[in-house]
């Protein structure tokens, strides 16, 4: 089976193209990249005259919540908004309950997603046996079982001398491990970002320097064991200037940054709708600039969307009650294209970069590129495409979004995963 | 000037001409106080709900009051501890009571947003009695009447506030209603208790209470609110009040002759307040009270009774 992508302006940063050009599918590989291609008899022809090609999206940070919050997403769910969302790889953080702490979780949650999911799932294991931060889960039998990263995302491993364990440990499996950066004695207690909003609200803030200290002994401990620390969704000036020096100095550091942190500032947080909490929470408007610039000159990896979904039971009360987090599959493409590249701020390039190629090769992913042998996963992208964010509209069984009304142009068009179109 | 608000949420929505239309309906109302037959027939036929999930009497007992002079039916509703504490959603409840057609809910939270967050949902006037620490916005307009009353004036004045400024609705509500009038505002107390970037408030800060209560016209004394306080920020009571309580002696000392000591109550004597000072020519706390009761008679009256006006 063959499908031919016609004319359409085809961004593959891996391999230095940006050009009017076809992409050729056989099977389940990509088979050429090249102008005026001609299609194999019997081939499916699909015409991107005026889209974007690129190679498919990867988020490397999401909550599938499968299983145990099969009330909040579940695998068949959260892929759906992915495939909707443009994205035709995510990694699934081990928060689950159970926790993703042993080879049992990892084969049921890589098994759902071989039966239901409808886009690649990569599991990401617990660093910490029931991300309680006190032993080691058994990291070796996680990677074997397919683990792609260890994170105890959601919560800060605080013993330093167990982080640096774990970072030695898992040395030898080429996996990053996943910082959730964030002191969790300066921000106990916290629901938003500290500043002067905070103290006008009244809801307890938590400094950015809660992350930045976390930022810099994470990175500190990376230089001591020579490991790849990845900095989950950094969200503060001062965590991007750490990872810039980190990386400056030869330390393997890498960063991902979220959409919402990139697009909306702590202001939002004077609705009192609980849809603009989250951890890291919404930092102010230098914050937001100082990572668009990351973003832009390389600092920060890629993007990712931290997509959390939660029951409008868990997000419709009192601020300071509601759950953390934001679901992000099926905004954050569009919400970058408008709001980071058509102002000129983020080449558009460097954005499919930054979601394709960056969390790829990060994570060793197979993924990320439109060479001649690549998985056939790609995305297509219309720049025109105009929509209201609507909620109810999400394939996601959650609908807390902080985008909800967002007038955006441009956004994914079509999806294919394996040769296949998932999502059009 | 007419009342155009739905509710009442927050002092930081107000501009000075509705702030001032506040202080001066309830002015106008407060001699129903001084009547041998307490009551004015404003807001017969309407429902008023005190809606309190913090324990509260001071409020709460005003509210009723309030209600009660002007003739609407007052229902207390009491929810203790968190909303969830009987299973119920806040926004549960909420819907519950709209079904029940109330003219005005008034609600007290522990959570900040509270009643915005209520406000959403009723179609009736929602009453902000304080939502955690974000604002309580008919103390400052009883601190305000109380302060115009007492000095004949507000533009101009200079209050120190002092104590707890971190977990004080009562301070941000008085910040944003004092500056919006033409006041000097200075907040003190020990760093751990000033939240940060307040100065971008328009306010001055203090770390001292000698520096503070210098020269000012108004000394608002408020509590420690323990309940809202985590570890760490404070060594000990006992040195919070060798610093910061207000004694006679450093009233005599430091401040001018002619000071107002005000608190929003309730008072921890022997911390913040010396009982001298308390019970002194100075304080006006008990006037503070009764102010309190006008203040929401002209609340319920400007939400419930010129929206009847209005159909």
């Amino acid at each position: 089976m063959s499908l031919l992508i016609r004319n359409g302006r085809v961004i593959d940063p891996a391999n230095q193209i940006d050009a009017i050009a076809d992409v050729l599918i056989e099977g389940s590989t990509i088979a050429r990249v090249g102008p005026k291609l001609s299609a194999p008899e019997g081939a499916e022809i699909v015409d991107a005259t005026g889209k974007v090609v690129c190679p498919g999206l990867i988020d490397m940070h999401v909550h599938l919540r499968e299983p145990g919050y099969e009330y909040k997403e579940t695998v068949a769910t959260g892929t759906r908004a992915a495939a909707a969302g443009g994205f035709t790889t995510v990694c699934t953080m081990a928060n689950t309950q159970p926790v993703n702490d042993n080879r049992s979780i990892t084969d049921y949650i890589l098994d759902k997603a071989r039966s239901e999911g409808r886009v690649r799932v990569y599991a990401i294991g617990a660093v910490t046996r029931g991300l309680g931060g006190e032993e080691l889960a058994e990291l070796a039998e996680l990677a074997e079982a397919g683990c792609v990263a260890f994170s105890d995302d959601g919560k800060c491993v605080m013993n330093a001398n167990l982080y640096r364990r774990a970072m030695e440990y898992t040395l030898p499996f080429g996996t990053p491990v996943i910082s959730h950066a964030e002191d969790q004695h300066l921000s106990k207690g916290a629901a938003m970002n500290e500043g002067v909003v905070s103290t006008e609200l009244g809801i307890p803030g938590t400094p950015a320097a809660a992350e930045d200290v976390m930022v810099a002994r994470d990175i500190l401990l990376a230089e001591l064991t020579g490991a790849h620390v990845h900095i989950a969704h950094l969200s503060t000036a001062g965590a991007v200037r750490l990872v810039r020096e980190g990386k400056a100095r030869g330390v393997r550091v890498t960063a991902e940054v979220t959409p919402h942190h990139l697009t909306v500032t702590e202001e939002a947080v004077r609705t009192f709708d609980a849809n603009t909490k989250m951890s890291p929470p919404l930092r102010s408007k230098r914050d937001v600039e100082a990572l668009i610039e990351a973003l832009a000159d390389g600092t920060i990896d890629c993007v990712a969307t931290d997509h959390a979904p939660h029951a409008l039971s868990e997000k419709e009360g009192e601020f300071d009650h509601a759950a953390f987090g934001v679901v992000g599959l099926e905004t954050a493409v569009s919400v970058l294209l408008d709001r980071l590249v058509r102002p000129g701020l983020v080449p558009l390039p460097t954005l499919v970069a930054r979601m394709s190629r960056g969390p790829a090769r990060l994570l060793n992913l197979p993924g990320g590129s439109l060479a001649t042998g690549a998985p056939a996963d790609v995305t297509i992208l219309d720049l025109d495409r105009e929509l209201t964010v609507d909620p109810t509209k999400f394939h996601s069984k959650s609908r807390n979004t902080p985008f909800a009304g967002w007038a955006l142009r441009g956004g994914p068009w079509m999806t294919i995963v394996n040769g296949k179109v998932i999502w059009r | 000037m007419a009342w155009t608000r739905k509710d009442l949420l927050a002092m930081r929505d107000l501009d000075a001409a509705e702030i001032t239309l506040l202080i001066d309906t309830a002015a106008s109302l407060e001699e129903i106080a001084t009547r041998e037959i307490k009551k004015v027939p404003a807001l017969r036929g309407k429902t008023v709900v005190n809606l309190f999930y913090e324990a509260s009497t001071r409020t709460r007992t005003s509210f009723e009051i309030a209600g009660k002079w002007l003739s609407a039916d007052v229902i207390n509703f009491s929810a203790s501890g968190s909303s969830t504490a009987k299973g119920e959603s806040f926004i549960d409840t909420a819907k519950n009571i709209a079904a029940m057609s109330p003219d005005v809910v008034v609600v007290r939270h522990s959570s900040a947003g509270a009643a915005a967050i209520l406000a959403r949902e009723l179609k009736c006037g929602v009453v902000n009695a304080g939502d955690g620490a974000h604002e309580h916005p008919t103390q400052a307009l009883l601190d305000l009447l109380t302060i115009r009353e007492k000095k004949g004036h507000l533009d101009g004045l200079h209050v120190a506030i002092v104590g707890d400024i971190a977990h004080s609705r009562v301070a941000r509500s008085n910040i944003h209603g004092m500056r919006k009038l033409g006041m000097t505002v200075t907040v003190a107390g020990p760093p751990t208790l000033i939240p940060p970037h307040i100065q971008e408030l328009g306010v001055k800060v203090a770390y001292r209470l000698e520096d503070a209560i210098r020269d000012v016209d108004v000394i608002m004394m408020l509590r420690l609110q323990h309940e809202r306080m985590t570890p760490g920020l404070i060594p000990s009571s006992r040195e919070y009040s060798h610093y910061w309580g207000l004694t006679l002696d450093r009233l005599a000392a430091h401040a001018r002759p002619d000071v107002l000591i005000m608190h929003p109550g309730p008072v921890n004597r022997g911390v913040e307040l010396s009982p001298e000072v308390a019970d002194g020519p100075y304080s006006v706390i008990l006037d503070q009270v009764a102010k309190g009761v006008a203040v929401r008679m002209g609340v319920l009256f400007l939400l419930a009774g010129s929206r009847n006006a209005g159909d």
